[in-house]
């Protein structure tokens, strides 16, 4: 897509033995990340988002199978040596995950963890380091960070802790940040300040980032590029603007219907997406999202759509039956 | 320092963590006893003491008296001298061998937690092993075989620990390493031999750590069972459970001796408190 581009992800399927059959976490899903650019990728619970970040990460879990290529700043992290691997994560590859009560070591100060991660990438002294680490709490709008670096994780609130984990993600300045569903378990006065933070730095320090959420609302406005995932596959996928002008999948149209929306007249049902997603042992054989869709015919059943361009090739979509009329600007 | 202003404000001002905790009288109580233990045990032999070999053929079997305060055993002893140097046996090798329990266990369960696959079901297998022995038997067979010492002892008393510490640090490990931040530990780069040592080893040594002093008490009795039946340490040096065995012969000849009185308290006493100090922590 674009000539700086530092992350590309080609055909990238994840399977996981489970005793019931084969699970295809990820189904072949391409998706390109230039330098500086942020991508959301956007779908709910148990759609292959989290397997993604980790496929891209090589953090899958033991049995699982990926096959693919992964192209990181040149680098296939497919073939790439566990020492190398080890060498690139942390320094030019980090994540910040969900849940900040679980991510970081609970038997560890504040410091000790932020220090150990410098030392680790950075050939720095413990003064030196430590200087740092008060730096980085300070950048990510702790107070008193020298305090806190003497402070064990459950001394602090949850969103502090998840400044402190993006602190140490942000430490060794990293090229790309994989932030999978940061603000999920936080409260939603907490939730704006985390995304502005990461925004910020991610302008700041130059780094692309990748956001996982199965929020539209925190996509819109914050991201360069939206893909929408279903079932393990990128059902939708088109720059932010374009996504919430037009969206073509019935899918994201209902994603976006599921939100709450502030202008609605109170006690307003919110349209709940019927059903549950397809059992990922079983696959359909047509399109994933046609038992749940309103405007399916027999042919999504048969047939699996594949992803087609809209009016710009950045737009692309995997639906028959496109959504025609224009959808309102986001939430 | 700070680059950016600090627009929000948690609420929290930051202010040194006050770390008190509330200790129960029986917490006291118990490291109070546990350091008059160690530190007789330790002073055994700059103390003022009569020799515990010492054999004074008049005087057996005496009473309390400012000259004996525990009275004497059935070959004429100082029972208070050699209750203390029986505790200095006691004590060492009660610490020493769940030491060896500890970290062999310790180190071979936290491998098999985190590696997983082959290497796990070798070490649990061996284990599993080991664990079908009956105890005291194994021990009683290798002190015999190897003969009686405190080197021997202790090492067939570690041995026997090994496969509970290594459960308990598998437990442990089992179930953080696969939690997010070992998961976070890796994607941020971090070595096998970090994370085992710097993630994982912090966590791990808690239970292990409780199961440490509870395994103390537990192999002090051991010891006193084998040095009771003749397979401990050898003569004349006393341990609580060489000294229970002597007690026995005086049993019938002198039922209300002092000797074997204090051996029916003491004993249980020592270890009822040791354990307590798991519990009060």
């Amino acid at each position: 897509m674009t000539d700086n581009t530092l992350l590309s992800v080609e055909d990238v399927a994840v399977d996981l033995p489970t005793p019931r059959g084969n699970l295809r976490a990820v189904d072949r899903v391409n998706l390109t990340l230039g330098a500086g650019q942020t991508l959301g990728v956007v779908g709910e619970s148990g759609c292959g988002k989290t397997m993604l970040s980790r496929a891209i990460l090589q953090l899958l879990p033991r049995k699982a199978k990926l096959s693919g290529r992964v192209m990181f700043d040149g680098q296939d992290l497919l073939q790439l040596s566990p020492e190398k691997l080890r060498k690139l994560r942390g320094r030019s590859l980090a994540v910040v995950f969900q849940d900040p009560m679980t991510s970081l070591n609970p038997v560890l100060t504040i410091g000790t963890q932020l220090i150990e991660t410098l030392q680790e990438h950075l050939e720095l002294d413990d003064a030196t380091a430590t200087r740092r680490s008060i730096e980085l709490l300070a950048a990510v709008g702790i107070p008193a960070p020298e305090q806190r670096l003497a402070q064990y994780p459950h001394q602090l609130s949850g969103g502090m802790r998840q400044r402190v984990a993006i602190a140490i993600a942000l430490s060794c300045e990293p090229k790309l940040l994989i932030a999978d569903e940061p603000t999920t378990a936080l409260d939603v006065t907490i939730q704006a300040q985390i995304l502005d933070l990461l925004a910020r730095e991610q302008r700041r320090r130059h780094m692309a980032m990748i956001i996982i959420t199965h929020d539209l609302g925190v996509v819109a406005g914050r991201t360069d590029e939206v893909a929408v995932m279903y079932a393990g596959r990128v059902v939708e996928r088109a720059p932010t603007p374009a996504l919430f002008k037009k969206m073509r999948m019935p899918y994201t149209e209902a994603l976006l219907a599921a939100l709450p929306r502030l202008d609605a007249a109170p006690h307003t049902p919110l349209p709940a997406i019927s059903g549950r997603p397809p059992d990922p042992t079983r696959p359909l054989q047509g399109c994933s999202f046609s038992p749940r869709c309103r405007y399916a015919v027999a042919r999504c059943q048969t047939e699996k759509p594949a992803l087609q361009a809209a009016e710009t090739s950045a737009h692309q979509f995997a639906c028959f039956h496109p959504i025609e009329t224009h959808a309102e600007a986001g939430a | 320092m700070a680059t950016l202003e600090l627009t929000i404000d948690e609420g929290v001002a930051a202010q040194p963590a006050k770390r008190g905790r509330r200790l129960g009288l029986l917490f006291w109580l118990a490291i109070g006893w546990m350091i008059f233990m160690f530190a007789v045990a330790i002073l055994a032999p700059v103390l003022p003491l009569p020799s515990p070999t010492d054999m004074d053929m008049l005087e057996r079997r005496a009473p309390f008296s400012m000259e004996h305060w525990l009275g004497t055993d059935g070959l004429g002893r100082d029972e208070l001298s050699r209750l203390i140097h029986g505790a200095r046996i006691s004590l060492v090798v009660g610490l020493c061998a769940p030491i060896i329990g500890l970290t062999l266990g310790g180190a071979l369960g936290m491998l098999a937690g985190y590696f997983r696959g082959r290497f796990e079901s070798l070490v649990v297998g061996s284990m599993d092993v080991l664990l079908a022995f009956p105890p005291l038997i194994l021990a009683l067979a290798v002190t015999a075989f190897l003969g009686q010492s405190i080197l021997n002892l202790t090492f067939i008393l570690g041995v026997l620990g090994i496969p509970a510490f290594m459960r308990v640090a598998r437990a442990a490990t089992l179930t953080l390493a696969r939690r997010e931040f070992v998961i976070a530990a890796q994607a941020l780069g971090a070595t096998h031999a970090r994370i085992l040592l710097r993630e994982l080893l912090p966590n791990v040594i808690l239970p292990l750590f409780a199961f440490f002093l509870l395994a103390v008490a537990v192999t002090i009795v051991v010891e006193g069972a084998l040095s009771f039946l003749g397979l401990g340490v050898p003569p004349p040096i006393s341990s609580w459970g060489t000294m229970i065995g002597e007690g026995r012969e005086s049993l019938d000849v002198a039922p209300g001796s002092p000797s074997c009185r204090r051996r029916r308290c003491s004993l249980p006493c020592f270890p009822s408190i040791w354990s307590a100090t798991p519990c009060a922590r």
